[in-house]
């Protein structure tokens, strides 16, 4: 018998992350925009995304969403209210999404007619940190309702994230929303990084919001 | 909890580089995990167990060597190393690191493997 040492220097997420940079290709060669909205189950990812696809939509832009969950296609039929595209991801228990769902269900849309796609991935603030699915612009959410510390608790997303939102923003002074030190921590992990507070009930910030996803295209 | 498919495809990859090496068996794999990679170490080991059940891999050690999180202070002009994942803030002058490009890492780094004694040719 012999021992020998055989070196590899692979990545684990290697397949993962050939794909990806084969859909960022495609994705800018097409023109199209696409964001990767990442946060815990319950901030509120649906109800902003349909906020901001119906606007989108009103305003002229050709919009279209992916949305990922473990079951049931009930976040897709909500989006799809707003007019735009939808397809549902159904993850059957896996806590993330990864390129090649997203590879596979884009099939049959053709992505130079569109402006902006959301891709809303499933509610964990850990597990999609590790996966790249291609997109130009990863947005880390955050709700009035939970700690105003969870960044300093998952690093990982924050520090990868290009943008932050703040949502349920109409609720903040009555469940006692710190300000100052969520944005504290969103600046320990993420120093610069844009920060936009929103409600998507109220209406509240979405126009900076708007305004930000326009200049970006 | 991706910790499951990390396992598969540590084993798929390590299984995939058997190839060249028929009929030898994995000792030890070797990776590389950032502290930043949103991995938790005893959770893999858990899952290495049972990815690796009746592949060329089962019974192996998996040895994990962390890499800590650095990245550019374009301030100093320099790399340097973040010392606590509660601030991205360069530890020499305050500022603002940018792209954390080291700490990520999730990188099968080597094998140690066992195989039959080649014949030697003379």
């Amino acid at each position: 018998m012999t021992t020998r040492i055989v070196e590899l220097r692979q990545g684990v997420l290697k397949k993962n992350d050939e794909l990806a940079r084969k859909l960022r290709e495609r994705f800018n060669a097409s023109g199209v925009l696409v964001l990767n909205l990442v946060s815990s189950p319950g901030t509120g990812k649906t109800a902003f995304l349909e906020r901001t696809l119906r606007e989108l939509h009103q305003s002229g832009a050709r919009v279209a969403a992916l949305v990922g969950d473990l079951e049931t296609d009930n976040d897709a039929r909500r989006l799809a209210a707003s007019g735009a595209p939808v397809r549902q991801i159904n993850t059957h228990g896996i806590c993330h999404l990864d390129a090649e769902m997203i590879d596979k269900h884009l099939d049959g849309w053709n992505l130079v007619d569109l402006d902006y796609l959301f891709i809303e991935n499933v509610g964990n603030l850990v597990c999609p940190s590790s996966y790249d699915l291609g997109e130009r612009i990863r947005v880390a959410l955050l709700s009035v309702t939970e700690g105003e510390d969870k960044p300093l608790k998952y690093p990982t997303l924050f520090n990868s994230a290009d943008a932050a939102i703040i949502t349920k923003i109409d609720i903040a002074e009555a469940v006692g929303f710190d300000r100052a030190a969520a944005l504290q921590s969103i600046d320990s992990i993420r120093p610069g990084i844009r920060v936009f507070e929103t409600s998507a009930r109220s209406g509240a910030g979405m126009d900076t919001w708007l305004a930000y996803l326009k200049a970006q295209r | 909890m991706h910790e499951l498919s990390l396992a598969s495809s540590i084993v798929d990859a390590v299984t995939e580089s058997l190839a060249s090496y028929p009929g030898a068996r994995v000792k030890e794999v070797r990776l590389r995990v950032g502290a930043l990679a949103a991995v938790e170490e005893e959770s893999l080991q858990f899952c290495f167990g049972i990815a690796t059940e009746n592949t060329p891999l089962a019974g192996s050690k998996l040895a994990v060597v962390i890499v800590p999180v650095g990245g550019h202070c374009p301030t100093c002009a320099k790399d340097v190393e973040i010392a606590s994942l509660r601030s991205f803030r360069c530890p020499v002058c305050g500022g603002p690191v940018e792209n954390t490009s080291r700490g990520r890492e999730l990188e099968i780094d080597s094998i140690e493997i066992e195989d039959e004694e080649e014949t030697v040719q003379s």
